[in-house]
């Protein structure tokens, strides 16, 4: 476990979030430190989707507080969180095919020498950031088209970095990749711990949210259903908060006990 | 846009780029890295990347293997230039001569005007089916303007170009704001300002323009360059070569500067060389007839300042983003709707230019101002030219190539007395050509890894 600092960079206090009849989020709570990578894991339909969606400003919140560096704050607009330092890198990748790699890194936010675009900085900043993030491409002047699924997803994730946020937020970054660009993808997310950002993870897969997780904060049914060091925890307790399986008889005797020898 | 992966080059040796991975991390991941068991030190350069190798050898084996994928790029204008000049050549042989040449760059400019304005929209991925209309709209504008309100020429010309740009905003508000597909407003668009066209010219059917001064005089047959000087067309070519010899050392030399991989000199040299010759020829051709007609300058220069919107600044790069995905483009804060609205707004800016053209080659409006096949010619000529019609790939010099082989075709007919109907047949078959080719090379460009 890396150093934890006090004040945690993004925090959600009793966030709720409904949509018609369906109360997707409940009195979330989430707490994301610099240099931490939480997982966020849960079942298809526990609200991670959404939870993350209104951390980057797509869907606003119905109740409860954002904090900020300890200040709350309000995002209602995926700029809100992008103003903030909040990147997201979303499933579906969304690059451009025909761009190449220095042009989608910078994509709406072109480096300008006298008002024209300036290709030979960008390309410059582009390897530096791609070799600091040991990133392995063909070449930076290759268009995405060309690249492996991957190499795509890391170049998605150096592209959440140029504007130097604070949180990243990445949605499934390993699913539907191969043995090799998942430990790449992976070894990606802990140099962002190292540059102290905070990042959340959405995942399926327990073995990557064991190997680079700090701290994962299970949902269930919309709800905060625990959240676990990672070291400390097993994949089977981290599997049985997912499924609810901890909501059984015994653990609620277990619950009472605990909070009777508590008084 | 792909002009420096040519030659980007692994720098794999070079210590600088080198880094190691720290032991640090290695021990915090349960995953190693799969290939790396050694943390050898990794570059930037994927070492399974074909490298190309150094001199004249490596542009062969690179071209070939570009070929292989699909990247034709001027490959098919070229060759097809080739076997459509010694085909009419052979068929008659004043088709060589300076002054058919000369008419070819003359009559090229108009339509290639409208192509012009066609390759934004095909960045796009979209279609405009009324530039032939509103460049004969425009025709028609000025000529009433003129002559019916005796305005000045002037005003009339900047009026003319006003319109053709509201024109084509509109159409682009109804495809980008109501969602109406483009290749149906623009239809639309084909029937109605022709329309509209029919209805100014009224009965008369035909409005002659005085030609001897203002816009149609400089744009008519008998003006040329600097008055027909022999200096005039080798100040043009001289000031190319130039230049492009300016800008491409500069570009190197804050390339080297900044530690990215740059362009050799020799291949520096062989290109200004290749473009020298062509230049230096094409003017001493163009000499020998009558000069370099001014529309031709004109067109050129069009093409210049197109050609640097689009590569080198953010307007141009939100073009190609939307072209290449328009909800990767919508993520990265592009304005899309408005980049959809000023494209249209180009194109139909550049097909009243195209009109003025027309008007300047006959100094008249008249009914059949951009009817028949000068749409048709137009998409020709960008697709010939490299323009893909499925969006995000192409250039705009693909105007000027695709436009030599139209007009090449057109000239030639003309000058084998061929009739209309054969001319339709054989336009509408190298329409089709173009767009074959543009789909198989899309197609292999797939295989090849590269669509």
């Amino acid at each position: 476990m890396v150093h934890v600092s006090a004040t945690p960079v993004l925090a959600l206090r009793g966030v709720s979030k409904r949509f018609g009849a369906v109360q997707a989020l409940t009195d979330v709570e989430l707490e994301v430190h610099a240099g931490e990578v939480v997982a966020l894991v849960g079942d298809n339909g526990a609200g991670k989707s959404t939870l993350v969606k209104t951390i980057a400003g797509v869907h606003p919140i119905d109740e409860g507080v954002i904090e900020w560096e300890g200040k709350p704050v309000s995002i209602n607009r995926p700029h809100d969180a992008q103003g903030l330092g909040v990147a997201t890198v979303y499933q579906d990748l969304a690059l451009c095919d025909n761009l190449d790699v220095v042009g989608n890194l910078y994509l709406g936010r072109e480096l300008l020498h006298r008002g024209v675009i300036d290709e030979v900085t960008m390309e410059k900043n582009a390897r530096e950031l791609l070799s600091t993030l040991s990133i392995r491409i063909p070449s930076v002047r290759i268009p995405i088209a060309s690249l492996s699924g991957g190499q795509r997803q890391v170049v998605a994730i150096a592209r959440a970095l140029i504007g130097d946020p604070k949180v990243v937020i990445l949605d499934e970054p390993t699913a539907a990749l191969g043995v090799e660009q998942t430990a790449q993808v992976l070894d990606l997310v802990e140099r962002l711990r190292e540059r102290n950002l905070g990042v959340i993870l959405i995942s399926h897969n327990m073995a990557d949210v064991k190997a680079v997780a700090d701290t994962v904060a299970v949902l269930r049914l919309g709800k905060n259903n625990g959240s676990f060091p990672v070291k400390d925890t097993s994949h089977e307790e981290i599997i049985a908060a997912i499924t609810g399986a901890t909501d059984n008889a015994v653990t609620r005797r277990a619950g009472r006990r605990t909070a009777e020898a508590a008084k | 846009m792909s002009d420096t992966s040519k030659t980007v080059k692994s720098d794999s040796s070079e210590p600088g780029k080198v880094e190691k991975t720290g032991g640090v991390i290695e021990d915090q991941t349960t995953v190693a890295p799969a290939d790396d068991p050694t943390a050898a030190p990794v570059s930037v350069v994927d070492p399974r990347l074909l490298v190309r190798e150094e001199g004249f050898k490596g542009y062969l084996t690179e071209f070939k293997r570009k070929v292989k994928g699909g990247e034709l790029g001027q490959i098919p204008v070229v060759l097809g230039l080739i076997v459509i000049w010694t085909i009419f050549q052979a068929k008659n042989d004043l088709f060589l001569s300076a002054d058919n040449l000369s008419n070819i760059s003359y009559f090229m400019s108009a339509t290639g005007m409208l192509a012009i304005g066609l390759v934004f929209v095909l960045l796009l991925g979209e279609i405009d089916l009324s530039v032939g209309s509103v460049s004969g709209l425009a025709s028609t504008l000025f000529a009433v303007f003129v002559v019916d309100h005796t305005m000045n020429p002037w005003l009339s010309l900047v009026l003319t170009i006003l319109t053709g740009v509201g024109i084509g905003a509109l159409h682009g508000w109804f495809f980008a704001k109501i969602g109406v597909p483009a290749f149906v407003v623009t239809l639309a668009g084909f029937l109605g300002w022709n329309g509209l066209m029919l209805w100014l010219l009224g009965s008369s059917g035909t409005i002659n323009i005085p030609s001897d001064s203002g816009p149609v005089h400089l744009l008519g047959q008998n003006s040329f360059f600097m008055d027909q000087a022999i200096i005039g067309a080798y100040l043009l070519a001289g000031l190319a070569v130039v230049l492009t010899a300016i800008g491409n050392f500069g570009e190197q030399r804050r390339r080297r500067a900044a530690g990215v991989p740059f362009r050799p000199t020799t291949e520096i040299l062989l290109r200004v060389g290749a473009l020298a010759v062509a230049s230096f020829l094409a003017a001493s051709v163009l000499n020998n007839a009558s000069g370099v007609s001014n529309a031709l300058v004109i067109f050129l220069a069009a093409l210049v300042v197109v050609d640097f919107v689009l590569r080198r600044t953010t307007y141009g790069r939100k073009v190609f983003a939307v072209g290449g995905g328009i909800e990767a483009a919508r993520r990265a804060g592009i304005n899309v709707p408005m980049v959809r609205i000023t494209v249209f707004a180009i194109s139909g800016g550049f097909a009243a230019v195209g009109g003025m053209f027309f008007a300047g080659q006959t100094a008249s409006a008249t009914l059949n101002a951009g009817g028949g096949n000068t749409l048709m010619l137009a998409i020709a000529a960008a697709v010939i030219g490299g323009t893909s019609l499925f969006g995000g790939r192409g250039t705009v010099w693909s105007a000027l190539l695709g436009m030599l082989v139209i007009q090449s075709i057109q000239t030639g007919l003309d000058l084998l007395n061929m009739n209309t109907s054969i001319q339709y047949m054989i336009t509408g078959g190298v329409l089709l050509g173009a767009v074959v080719i543009d789909s198989i090379s899309r197609k292999s460009q797939k295989a090849a890894g590269r669509g």
